[in-house]
């Protein structure tokens, strides 16, 4: 989707929070931005993308986050202003240098951009990164709402120059998938000339240096408390001997549910972390009670206990730990006013419930489109394989085929091969075949592969290779052979670079071709050591996109005797009538149910 | 205390057009002159998934409609009507689309979809207002099935604080020129519907 950033004329503008974010970058005169798909976070860079030439900006698509945030690096080094944009897991892979760059130290503003997923909307877990800022040392801002996000970011550059430090932005799914009305202002000029200048004690992390930095840093701490005092996204509204602290976008729900509720509640809103020590004190010395409002960690929670020990020890302090705020999936206001409510003594919402939604109602979970490569190949490697081998999988669109029984794990990115020689190692002597996508293979599969044809890992390594980044919206990656901009560049052969890690066999069949794709996967499962096989096929998305189109398939009633073989393969435009199959207009034409069906009844439409 | 002019819950399936929906709401009310704020689905969900985004006309806080404070749920699926049906107000109205999307839990046999009538029932219990629209076959007459989200924003603007030519002027920078007059026609066919 191509995001317009160029079409903001007015200066208030209808806008998603993440092309809200991408505006700030453009405005604060941001020279490079790097970063990996994913959700919540991918409308940032793909934002920015289009701009990339207007404006002399380099906006790029890296292999994995720990690339992102290393050219990120060295371009603040040089004194550029910089950018990194990633998901809250995607933080995990480049914590290495995350953790010592706030020894190190920037030149050019940089800030890193982390989206939160609270109540996983497409992420395995519900990790805090105001834990990571907080781990490292460094400021983190947590914006409400979309304008807030674009004041933020513009701020962060300011405020990582100013202390020569990263900046963490957090925003969460909430902020980043929100849109609403945001003033915006001028697009900058991208800054001085940069110039890499050398400074050992500086850039070089040897244990002398560190230990000198590590000082450096920890001097730095009340520098940031000094900085983050007065910013506007904390604000403190004194009343009743009751208050509410709330952080990001708890705090909008907070105001809310005061609204609502029309009580005479003081409120402080915290926007960055660490928190104002000035403004939580005045409130902890005006209050008897207070809730602390966050989602994800009790991150703010423990910073208030402590500050209260000191201005306040007998304060009643609630929040997650106390069970008043949950500490699993998100908030909204109906949660924060029943929360608010109930310390306070006044009534509760009740909790509506439709009773026949839950009684009557099919679920619609998400799945593979019609036509999708990923069911073919992973029908093949069942048929291959069998329902008691085992089957690790990784992070994707096949992800959703877990109804398949050829899903057995989904740990994180690049896990499937190093997990399923872990269980080989273990002394699982069942079959094991595992599945990742090209550009998770990419990411995080390579070394993980290495590893496997190092220490002989006799496994299976499926690469479903759809040529993109399906699930978070089809984005390029180095098999592609185009950049974020569309600009044609070296495409990197899945098949060349197994076969350069090790691998003993390595075969590229087409999943649409179902007989050889069974025969590929029986002759990898036969081989005795390190076997991988890439199943390539355009995503059907991408081929419909790019103008592709087969001739749609239909049931022969006459010859359908209603066994269902074809419906069991799961393929949305595949529907059963009373006694026999009818094929509906989702068909993209791929042809795999006409070969699944043993009695010739699934014909292509002449 | 009311903190929002009107709260709009937009449901449907993936691949329906719900986002570009309350993308042309968000921009008809920026015109309008409110302040406005939106919670979308993206990602997963959107693969053929159940799909919900928030709209909120004249509100200052966060994107999310709490449940029970909808005025309007409009719904491109009826069986995503009543998912969703928690959300309504008990003075609120429910628009809906009659025509049937069935999930792969269906189509595989997993699980049987209810009829329209077992759907509508608990609909009409729980909101002051039940309006039902065919939008899908709206849509084809008006000249293409895939309109179907914008009949459904003809039936809309007849129950929010927004003028047909903000919508219109919204729709038509957020759609192609090309498709405009069929749009236009979709979107008429909707309100009159109602
Ligand atoms: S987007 Fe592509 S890869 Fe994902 S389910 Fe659809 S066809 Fe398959
Ligand atoms: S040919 Fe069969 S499996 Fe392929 S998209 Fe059509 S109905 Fe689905």
């Amino acid at each position: 989707m191509v995001y317009k950033l160029q079409k903001i004329i007015a200066m208030k503008e209808y806008l998603l929070g993440n092309v809200a974010i991408a505006r700030g970058i453009l405005e604060a005169g941001t020279r490079v931005v790097t970063g990996y798909p994913g959700t919540p976070a991918s409308e940032i860079v793909e934002a920015l993308a289009p701009f990339a030439r207007k404006y002399g900006i380099h906006v790029e698509w890296s292999v994995n986050e720990k690339a992102a945030l290393e050219v990120a690096i060295g371009s603040s080094w040089a004194g550029t202003r910089a950018v990194s944009v990633m998901k809250h897991v995607g933080l995990n892979v480049a914590a290495d240098p995350f953790m010592t760059l706030a020894y190190t130290g920037v030149r050019g503003g940089l800030v890193v951009s982390v989206s939160d997923d609270p109540f996983c909307h497409s992420s395995q877990n519900e990790q805090d990164s105001r834990r990571y800022a907080q781990f490292a040392g460094i400021p983190c801002l947590d914006p409400a709402d979309p304008q807030e996000a674009r004041d933020m970011i513009i701020y962060a550059f300011e405020l990582s120059e100013e202390l020569e430090l990263p900046v963490l932005l957090r925003p969460t799914t909430r902020v980043s998938h929100a849109s609403s009305d945001v003033e915006v202002g001028q697009i900058k000029g991208g800054g001085t000339n940069p110039e890499f200048t050398k400074d050992p004690a500086r850039w070089v992390m040897l244990p002398a240096h560190a230990r000198t930095r590590h000082t450096v840093l920890l001097e730095k701490q009340d520098a940031i408390k000094t900085a983050l005092a007065d910013v506007p996204w904390n604000r403190l509204v004194l009343r009743g001997n009751i208050g509410v602290i709330a952080s990001g976008i708890s705090g909008l729900y907070a105001e809310e549910a005061l609204k609502q509720l029309e009580a005479d509640i003081s409120i402080l809103r915290i926007g960055t972390f660490p928190p104002p020590d000035g403004l939580c004190s005045e409130l902890l010395e005006h209050v008897t009670k207070v809730m602390v409002i966050e989602e994800l960690e009790p991150v703010l929670e423990e910073y208030v206990e402590r500050l209260a020990r000191k201005h306040n020890p007998d304060l009643e302090l609630l929040g997650k730990r106390s069970g008043h705020i949950p500490r699993v999936g998100e908030l909204d206001t109906f949660q924060v006013r029943n929360a608010i409510a109930g310390m306070t003594a006044m009534p509760l919402l009740e909790v509506i419930s439709v009773k026949e939604a839950d009684e009557i109602l099919p679920p619609r979970p998400p799945s593979l489109c019609p036509g999708c490569s990923h069911r073919a190949t992973y029908y093949a490697m069942k048929k291959a394989f069998g329902k008691d081998a085992v089957f690790p999988s990784d992070i994707g669109c096949y992800t959703l085929a877990v109804r398949m029984g050829t899903i057995d794990t989904c740990l994180c990115m690049g896990a499937s091969i190093t997990l399923a020689s872990g269980i080989r190692f273990a002394g699982e002597e069942r079959d094991i075949c595992c599945s990742i996508g090209d550009s998770t293979f990419l990411h995080t599969g390579l070394p993980g592969l290495l590893n496997a044809a190092y220490n002989n890992a006799r496994i299976t390594v499926t690469v479903l290779d759809n040529s993109t980044t399906a699930m978070t919206g089809h984005q390029p990656h180095p098999g592609t052979g185009f950049t974020v901009t569309g600009a044609r560049t070296k495409a990197v052969s899945v098949e060349t670079v197994a076969n350069a890690l090790g691998a003993d066999f390595v075969v590229t069949v087409d999943p649409y071709d179902l007989n050889a794709t069974i025969e590929t996967f029986q002759r990898a499962k036969e081989c005795q050591g390190l076997s991988v096989v890439i199943a390539k096929q355009l995503c059907g998305i991408i081929a419909r996109k790019s103008g592709i189109r087969r001739r749609p398939f239909t049931v022969n009633k006459e010859n359908c005797t209603g066994c269902r073989k074809c419906v069991e393969f799961g393929c949305p435009a595949i529907e059963f009538d009373e006694d026999s199959a009818r094929i509906n207009a989702l068909c993209t034409g791929c042809g795999v149910c006409a070969q699944i069906c043993s009695n010739k009844a699934i014909e292509v439409v002449e | 205390m009311r903190t929002s002019v009107c709260d709009i819950v937009l449901v449907g399936v993936g691949g329906q057009g719900v986002i570009l929906l309350s993308n042309i709401i968000g921009k008809a009310a920026l015109k309008a002159g409110y302040p406005v704020r939106g919670a979308e689905t993206h990602g997963m969900a959107q693969r053929g998934g159940s799909v919900m985004n928030h709209i909120r006309l004249g509100c200052e806080y966060g994107p999310l409609v709490p449940a029970g404070g909808a005025d309007v749920l409009l719904a491109f699926e009826p069986a995503e009507a009543l998912r969703y049906a928690h959300y309504l107000s008990e003075d609120g109205i429910a628009v809906v689309n009659t025509y049937p999307v069935h999930p792969t839990t269906v189509t595989t046999g997993q699980f049987t979809y209810p009829s329209l009538e077992e759907i509508l029932r608990p609909l009409q219990r729980v909101c002051n207002k039940l309006k039902t629209i065919d939008a899908t076959k709206l849509a084809a007459d008006a000249g293409n099935p895939q309109a179907m989200n914008v009949v459904m924003l003809g039936a809309l603007s007849e129950y929010i604080p927004l003028r047909e030519e903000e919508l219109i002027e919204a729709l038509s920078v957020s759609v192609p020129a090309k498709f405009l007059e069929v749009n236009r026609r979709a979107f008429e066919l909707g309100r009159r519907e109602v």
